[in-house]
């Protein structure tokens, strides 16, 4: 009898113990479902679970994010939006105006998050002078990432102008390669053509162009210069691209079936995760003609109003979570970008990411750091999906000229405005 | 005298056996009044308002019309809606009663290869469009199928060309659709009455002259539901592009309903979406109410 008591004890203390651990439950909405991405994901999932909160995890498959937002727009309409969710940019704005969006400045200040990210940042981060989301990393979008083997055994030089480019992709063409892997989908052209104009037309062309969407420099000759390098790309990609997910580009290129792919530096973690060392099985360098600029993509999480105490609590947890060192180190190490959290010890990274710091940090007071226009960093979702219609269309038709495709370009910005 | 009262006297079972139907019914009722008809009008509503993000109700006229009618974008897809259902309609009826006279010879076998020309209508179009993407892809699927036979200089490339990638569209819509329309013309040749083409046979008309005269006039309802049910299929295409083309290359293969998803869901443009949505509509009514208007006129006719 004795014996029973205290096992009735020890079943009542234990679900007791069980029942204080529950701690609340966060929801997390994301698009991180590629190989690297997934892992690293995980991450944060451990790392959240460890201090007792339960993760919920809502991911929806597509590179571009736009079913996810299709999926956080229905659910936060019908009044039962996810605790976090990933959206980035000029859309945490109007998250934010809507009316969404939960103030983190408690948390922000007790972790001092204003000293820890740099400014340009944190000014995506809030609305209204609040804090209400927290950046999870910083991608460089304008890289080249290059297979040296196609290199040696075509006998070219990796390029660092369009001019070189060009040279080297017919020297790669001649050897039986792919010179440059592509996936034909909308966002996908539109990120070539984003590390095209940067190329071409510099910095300054670029902020005024994407980011003030100024009319005299959206119609300049410069432009249909931009336009005519771009189309000049097609002809170095293979046939089957119109349609391809940019993972399977980038496997191309890892396989040593193409031997470039202008892609952001996401990329890397596709190459991590197929076990290749940078430097030796694969290289990567500024795309051409950019070396002194940086197109920036920050991936954040906005925070959504919960009403459950217990569940804020997990929010508030997870927003501290994300800018911790620990969690910025080993997310930015497994998803192939660098952590937005500054003055961190960068030993444990690649020479890509050290490379993609040195730049971050140089170029964000030269001016050539610049907002990622084909990743919603720059404009609305509006003008973006505008500049998308006409880059994408212009790139797979041949009937529509350079000079054309500058004043459809200028029309639909004004028309989106 | 009795009998008169126990008619007119009704039991209170009988009530309840009245009233079920009703009730059965008025919740199936309430919900198309509700879900069909109200969000009709509400995306009606919309499409007047200026909403973007979510939606709002600042009304905005006519602005969200005349921006669609300027978008270059709505201009491709209204056109290849055109295209794609035009080709669409015309081929499957045409295929479909080739097949069904073709197999209304009493030929062996019938029953098995029914089958084998119906199966496609089983499939989901999403099936359908990543079957086909995969074969008409020239890496992958016909095109190199061809080259590896030696044929070296076989392209076939329309699913990567954005002037001719609408047409694979076609070629897929068609192979899932036509089965179906073989089995509805089927079903009415057998439902004619073979002593009319007996009579026809023996005063010595010719095969060819009995199915142009006397079978094919007399399917006229059958050809009518086929037609709506195929013009229905190809205004609300919008699964098989997404798995064929996924509206590429560029937006060469944008149909209205797809063109509608990308602004209203993913762009960000609900109200431009809901005016896009409400031109289907009246796309679907022009086509609707002619037919109904002649359906109805001819039963009080007969």
């Amino acid at each position: 009898m004795k014996k029973f008591k205290k096992s009735l004890l020890a079943i009542a203390a234990s679900s007791v113990m069980s029942l204080s651990a529950y701690a609340g439950e966060v929801e997390v909405l994301h698009w991180w479902t590629s190989g690297g991405e997934a892992k690293s994901v995980a991450v944060l999932k451990e790392l959240l679970e460890k201090q007792g909160h339960t993760w919920k995890d809502f991911a929806v498959a597509g590179g571009g994010g736009e079913s996810a937002m299709t999926v956080l727009k229905s659910r936060a309409v019908s009044g039962n939006p996810p605790s976090a969710a990933q959206i980035k940019g000029l859309d945490i704005q109007e998250w934010g105006e809507l009316g969404f969006l939960t103030d983190l400045d408690k948390v922000a200040e007790e972790n001092k998050w204003s000293s820890l990210m740099p400014e340009i940042v944190s000014k995506v981060m809030k609305y209204d002078d609040q804090y209400v989301a927290v950046p999870v990393n910083v991608h460089r979008v304008n890289w080249l990432w290059v297979n040296p083997e196609i290199f040696k055994k075509a006998g070219a030089k990796v390029p660092t102008t369009w001019a070189e480019f060009k040279e080297a992709a017919e020297k790669i063409k001649k050897a039986g390669f792919v010179p440059l892997a592509h996936g034909g989908q909308a966002w996908q052209d539109a990120t070539v053509f984003e590390s095209v104009a940067l190329g071409v037309g510099g910095p300054e062309f670029f902020r005024k162009a994407f980011v003030e969407h100024d009319m005299k420099t959206l119609q300049s000759d410069k432009m249909v210069e931009v336009f005519e390098v771009f189309k000049s790309l097609k002809q170095y990609m293979d046939k089957d691209a119109p349609g391809r997910d940019w993972n399977i580009a980038t496997s191309m290129v890892i396989k040593g079936e193409a031997a470039m792919q202008l892609m952001g530096d996401w990329a890397k973690g596709e190459f991590a995760a197929a076990g290749k060392k940078p430097g030796k099985d694969y290289l990567c360098v500024p795309a051409p003609g950019t070396q002194n600029s940086f197109t920036f993509n920050i991936d954040s999480f906005a925070m959504f109003n919960v009403k459950d105490p217990e569940n804020k609590k997990a929010q508030a947890a997870l927003a501290k979570t994300i800018l911790e060192p620990e969690f910025q180190e080993v997310f930015n190490l497994n998803k192939g970008s660098i952590p937005v959290r500054l003055g961190m010890n960068m030993e444990k990274f690649d020479s890509c990411a050290k490379d993609s710091m040195n730049s971050f940090v140089s170029t964000s007071k030269s001016g050539g750091l610049v907002p990622s226009m084909a990743h919603g960093m720059s404009t609305t979702s509006y003008i973006q999906g505008a500049i998308f219609d006409v880059v994408s269309n212009y790139f797979n038709s041949d009937k529509i000229t350079a000079k054309e495709a500058t004043q459809k370009l200028a029309k639909a910005v004004k028309a989106s405005i | 005298m009795q009998v008169v009262i126990a008619k007119t006297k009704k039991k209170p079972l009988d009530f309840i056996a009245d009233q079920i139907p009703k009730l059965v019914l008025s919740p199936t009722i309430l919900m198309t009044i509700v879900f069909i008809y109200g969000y009709v009008i509400w995306t009606g509503v919309l499409s007047f308002t200026k909403s973007s993000f979510l939606p709002n109700y600042k009304f905005a006229g006519t602005l969200q019309y005349e921006k669609l009618f300027e978008n270059e974008r709505w201009g491709v897809a209204v056109d290849n809606l055109f295209i794609f259902g035009g080709l669409f309609i015309l081929i499957c009826l045409a295929l479909g009663i080739f097949m069904a006279i073709l197999l209304d010879q009493r030929i062996r076998a019938e029953g098995a290869i029914r089958t084998v020309f119906l199966y496609p209508m089983a499939l989901s179009f999403i099936v359908t469009g990543t079957a086909w993407k995969w074969i008409l892809n020239p890496g992958l699927g016909l095109e190199r199928l061809v080259k590896d036979m030696g044929f070296e200089n076989f392209t076939f490339d329309w699913l990567i060309n954005s002037d001719m990638a609408i047409y694979t569209l076609v070629i897929a819509a068609v192979w899932q659709s036509s089965g179906f329309v073989m089995a509805l013309f089927l079903a009415g040749l057998r439902s004619i009455d073979s002593s009319i083409i007996k009579a026809a046979q023996i005063d010595g008309a010719s095969l060819p002259k009995i199915y142009l005269r006397i079978i094919l006039p007399s399917l006229r309802p059958v050809f009518f539901s086929a037609f709506i049910i195929l013009c229905h299929i190809a205004i609300k295409s919008f699964d098989l592009v997404k798995a064929l083309t996924n509206g590429g290359p560029g937006y060469s293969t944008d149909l209205p309903a797809t063109f509608m998803y990308a602004f209203s869901f993913t762009r960000g443009q609900i109200g431009l979406g809901s005016a896009s949505a409400m031109m289907m509509l009246a796309g679907v009514l022009a086509i609707l109410i002619p037919y109904l208007y002649s359906e109805l006129r001819g039963t009080r006719n007969a």
